[in-house]
């Protein structure tokens, strides 16, 4: 019998991903998974080879993945949340102002200059306007493209975003909710000079999408994935890289907010199509 | 089990901005993975930040019914990350050098000696790991001793002192200061080749080498600031002498490199440089030869130590100590040994005048240095174990450029 085997993508947003993945391919290796990975510069591409069997896993974005399960679909096919980081599960966005604005709610932003992260951020830009538009505020959005076709995974445009918001540029800024506690902590933001005015509902973010029916060595992999232990010194500085504890069961319940602000975007046409009209990864 | 928090803690005002982390990590700490930990503090951004702190660190967050308790945030339920980190985890041998490991392994690489070592982490090559060839009792001793007379050179020498030498006599000095910062040079950088090399966890040797090498800079500045004190220009190196401490800095063994440094080399330096502070023809001469000299006695001491400790241990030392004397010989016998500027500079200054009787007398004194040297080099090998025949004929071959 061939040794069970996995060809995974993962997208190229930062030196460290040849690191994590050249890591997890020796200790995926050493455990009887015949694993190898190749790099991305964007996940559009990713995502297509995918879904046309180039690739047997792809390490997504949530955009991806919703990008993965449409292009599936369209083609009579589906595919699977295999696993995700303990860390991708129930992250929030918020909006920010500063401490002294006269916004107190979510209503005061109508009309107001809102600064967001790239055109293709979920966390920075698509789901936080989504969370507007449902709330009835139709604000002014001025967009901070960083690292575009990289899906917001490149933390510029955010941190562009807050910038633009200590400086006086703008009234509002978008961002995940971790980055608004690293923006305090590393000064870019300064520590009581922000107010946050809105939060979105619990969504989730990455996962590693995989194709069904699963290959023996899809299998394989999600089973070494989950059994991963942060108490194993190979693997917990790549976990810490990583910035997870734990991989956990693939879910697919927590892109519900950013499937409905794709469809209000009209980012991604129902059947997968890249739809956005000033989106060029 | 019961679900109701088994600990609290209040972080009023504070946020994660500011180091809230501290008091959720502490109260956390008291509990075993699975307890749970009642937060509340009036941070505004506090609901967001806990949660976000606690994703990161594998800690779940519940968001109970606040009741009549307006200021509970959260109850954060502890993770075993924390834990896992640690599993594995060993101390680095003991903190204090009672009890030192004979051959530390590489994993405990750059980590303090006693600390309790993450498993993982680079295997750091350190290749001088047998405490038996590094270590000596007396280094901690020495390394205290060595940091207290730690001296300024700007303020322990009276370069002001006003004196004027004959520039016969003048010329001499800035010769002999010369070959002295050759060879400090020469010194620095031998210990400087192994530093890098001696495993951490022989911290004191590393520590007493490493202020060795901080003598050496001092020395080098001081030497070359008398030589230029009067004047602008230095005095010759000879190629003999050159080669002699190359040959030295070659030695790529390192109980070799401290048998030919300290014990052959600044043993014979601390006799020089005491004739040095004893002919001095000025102040600052005399005083920057016996700082010196009070150093050198230092590293003569550390290298003597460790040798003696390792002879004990290993009849074959002396096969190797006596063959490092033999090759190097072989490597000079065809140079000219010490500069004849040198020498001559030595005979001027322990002269301290041009009649014949003064040269006469000079010369003497100088032969009596070469005698000195020479008895002390004996008295050092036969502490190391060598018959007192055999001390005189390796003694004999030391290199005649004396360090």
């Amino acid at each position: 019998m061939p040794t069970p085997s996995v060809l995974m993508g993962a997208v190229a947003y930062d030196p460290k991903v040849v690191t994590i993945w050249e890591g997890f391919r020796a200790w995926l290796r050493g455990r009887g998974l015949d694993f190898d990975f190749v790099l991305y510069s964007h996940y559009e591409r990713q995502v297509e080879d995918l879904v046309a069997g180039r690739i047997d896993a792809a390490w997504n974005s949530p955009l991806a993945w919703l990008r993965a399960e449409r292009l599936a679909a369209a083609n009579g096919t589906t595919v699977r949340a295999l696993t995700m980081r303990d860390t991708d599960q129930d992250l929030t966005s918020i909006v920010v102002v500063r401490a002294d604005s006269s916004v107190r709610q979510i209503a005061d932003l109508a009309g107001r200059v809102v600064a967001v992260g790239a055109v293709d951020s979920p966390q920075a830009t698509l789901i936080p306007l989504g969370h507007l538009a449902a709330a009835g505020v139709k604000a002014d959005v001025r967009r901070f493209d960083v690292g575009v076709g990289l899906h917001g995974d490149h933390i510029g445009g955010e941190r562009d975003a807050a910038r633009a918001l200590v400086a006086g540029e703008v009234d509002a800024a978008c961002m995940i909710d971790a980055n608004h506690l690293a923006f305090v902590q590393e000064g870019t933001l300064p520590p009581e000079g922000t107010r946050i005015v809105a939060q979105t509902a619990p969504y989730d973010h990455c996962n590693m999408t995989v194709r069904a029916p699963e290959s023996a060595g899809v299998q394989l992999f999600g089973t070494l994935l989950l059994g991963m232990s942060y108490a194993d010194p190979q693997v917990r500085p790549l976990l810490d890289l990583e910035g997870l504890t734990a991989w956990k069961d693939g879910r697919a319940t927590g892109y519900d907010a950013l499937a409905g602000a794709v469809d209000a975007s009209g980012f991604y046409s129902p059947d997968g199509r890249v739809t956005a009209t000033d989106y060029r990864p | 089990m019961s679900t109701a928090p088994v600990a609290e803690v209040d972080l009023g005002g504070l946020g994660f901005g500011r180091g809230a982390h501290l008091l959720v990590q502490r109260a956390l700490a008291g509990l075993p993975p699975g307890g749970r930990l009642a937060v509340s503090g009036r941070d505004p951004a506090l609901r967001v930040h806990l949660a976000v702190w606690c994703r990161r660190r594998g800690h779940r967050v519940e968001w109970p019914d606040r009741g009549d308790r307006s200021d509970l945030v959260a109850v954060v339920v502890r993770g075993s990350a924390d834990d896992e980190r640690w599993f594995g985890a060993e101390r680095a041998g003991p903190a204090l050098p009672s009890a030192l490991s004979s051959r530390p392994p590489a994993r405990w690489g750059l980590g303090a000696r006693g600390a309790l070592l993450e498993a993982g982490g680079p295997e750091a090559r350190f290749d001088l790991d047998d405490r038996d060839l590094v270590w000596a009792d007396i280094a901690p001793h020495l390394y205290t001793q060595a940091a207290a007379r730690q001296w300024d050179p700007q303020t322990a020498v009276p370069w002001d002192d006003s004196f004027a030498l004959p520039a016969d006599v003048e010329a001499a000095v800035v010769q002999v200061m010369t070959y002295l910062v050759e060879n400090e040079q020469a010194a620095l950088v031998v210990p400087a080749r192994f530093v890098g090399r001696i495993h951490p966890h022989f911290r004191e040797v590393v520590q007493l080498l490493a202020v060795q090498m901080a003598d050496e800079a001092r020395h080098m500045e001081v030497f070359s600031r008398r030589a230029l004190l009067r004047g602008a220009e230095l005095g010759t190196s000879s190629a003999g002498g050159r080669q002699s401490l190359f040959t030295l800095v070659a030695e790529s063994d390192f109980a070799l490199a401290s048998f030919l440094l300290s014990v052959l080399g600044e043993g014979s330096f601390v006799d020089l440089l005491s004739f040095l502070h004893e002919f001095a023809p000025d102040p600052v001469t005399r005083r920057i030869c016996w700082l010196a000299m009070q150093d050198e006695r230092r590293h003569v001491v550390f290298g003597m130590a460790h040798l003696e400790h390792q002879a004990q241990l290993d009849p074959l030392l002396r096969d190797r100590l006596r063959a490092a004397i033999h090759r190097r010989h072989d490597a000079l016998v065809d140079t000219a040994g010490l500069n004849a500027d040198v020498f001559d500079s030595l005979v001027v200054l322990a002269a301290g005048g041009w009649r014949p009787d003064d040269v006469s007398a000079g010369y003497d004194r100088v032969q009596a240095l070469q005698h000195a040297m020479d008895q002390g080099r004996q008295r050092r090998l036969v502490r190391l174990g060598f018959l007192p025949d055999e001390a005189a004929a390796l003694s004999a071959l030391h290199t005649r450029n004396f360090m």
